[in-house]
């Protein structure tokens, strides 16, 4: 399993992502979500949903779930690959776009193509809560802690890494068991 | 934007904004950037912060190699994002690793389904916050292409690029009209 080809799959996978993934990771997690659970059964939906959760607890920006799917498909060598394979693409791009974006900084059609691309890209991310929220709660409990930990990040101001840090004390105190 | 940033300070700063950066970079790349180095002018950050969402890739992703290549080129770019990414993917590999070690034990994996269920609430709040500006000031050509993808990539299970592919230039287009229609 953890063979070329699986490093290969996940290089082609993340790189052609990278491309499409407006407004981040969190817009094509259920395309990852199907290639790696449904398509190449790297993992089972409980680990993707896990491993989302980690990725999520760490510090840093949200392409990391890229590098766990990675790491759990192929190991080191897998997290290295489909990191890199998130990243490079859409960094040349904009490297790219950077060096012409001043000419175009009034253009009507660019205008446009931001106001078109943002419904879209909202969609996506609805799909990802989607995914998430399938693979995740299994019951009423957890379903419960999902409505509450969205309410708190929509309606306050409070720091995400409070849902979390709760939700997994909950799960520790033996709340979901 | 001040010459002064150099690959190391470049480093440096987006490490710092990456180790900060628990549940969401963006705050801390604009406290960084603009109120503590002062690289970037409020104005700048907006734009230069629009620039990278409507680009692939992650939008603090896309900061950095904007950020950097204006301060020194292709090198900049490297510094700002050797040091944005570095640390957490260690950081994130260690994790992985510790979940496979000790996915058996009961707690870890009870902490990890209730880490879950709230993650998968921070993304729909996330959602319902980009939704949000976009239903309040064009309802009638938002609605149908946020309905229309999420419909046809949560429900019907297409592959998203087929549906960015589809859906965007008709999006595309319906803005533009509708941008012509409100002059």
């Amino acid at each position: 399993m953890k063979s070329a080809d699986t490093v290969a799959a996940l290089a082609a996978q993340f790189a052609g992502l990278s491309l499409v993934a407006f407004g981040g990771a969190n817009a094509v997690i259920p395309e990852i979500h199907r290639q790696s659970v449904e398509v190449h059964r790297w993992m089972t939906d409980q680990d993707f949903a896990a491993l989302f959760a980690i990725a999520q607890a760490a510090p840093g920006p949200n392409f990391l779930v890229s590098t766990l799917v990675g790491w759990k498909a192929a190991g080191l060598i897998g997290a290295l690959t489909a990191t890199a394979a998130m990243c490079a693409p859409s960094c040349l791009v904009t490297f790219w776009v950077a060096k012409v974006w001043d000419r175009y900084r009034e253009a009507e059609w660019r205008i446009a193509v931001g106001a078109g691309l943002a419904p879209v890209t909202v969609g996506f991310v609805f799909s990802t809560a989607y995914v998430l929220v399938r693979a995740a709660d299994a019951d009423w409990r957890l379903a419960l802690v999902t409505g509450a930990s969205a309410a708190v990040v929509f309606f306050t101001r409070l720091n995400p890494l409070w849902c979390l840090a709760a939700a997994a004390a909950l799960g520790v105190a033996g709340a979901f068991g | 934007m001040s010459a002064r940033a150099s690959p190391a300070a470049l480093f440096a700063a987006f490490f710092q904004i990456a180790i900060s950066g628990f549940g969401g970079t963006l705050p801390f790349a604009r406290r960084t950037l603009v109120e503590r180095r002062g690289w970037l002018s409020p104005d700048d950050f907006t734009e230069t912060l629009s620039l990278c969402q409507s680009l692939p890739g992650p939008n603090v992703v896309n900061m950095s190699i904007v950020v950097g290549g204006r301060a020194c080129g292709w090198q900049g770019s490297f510094a700002a994002f050797a040091g944005l990414v570095g640390a957490p993917v260690l950081t994130v590999i260690a994790l992985g690793a510790l979940y496979s070690r000790f996915s058996g034990v009961d707690q870890v994996r009870h902490a990890l389904i209730g880490l879950g269920a709230a993650a998968s609430g921070l993304v729909l709040a996330t959602a319902a916050r980009m939704a949000e500006p976009l239903l309040r000031s064009r309802p009638w050509v938002a609605a149908p292409f946020i309905g229309g993808a999420f419909l046809a990539v949560a429900i019907l299970g297409f592959p998203l690029p087929w549906v960015l592919v589809a859906l965007a230039p008709v999006s595309i287009a319906a803005a533009a009209a509708w941008r012509r229609w409100r002059r």
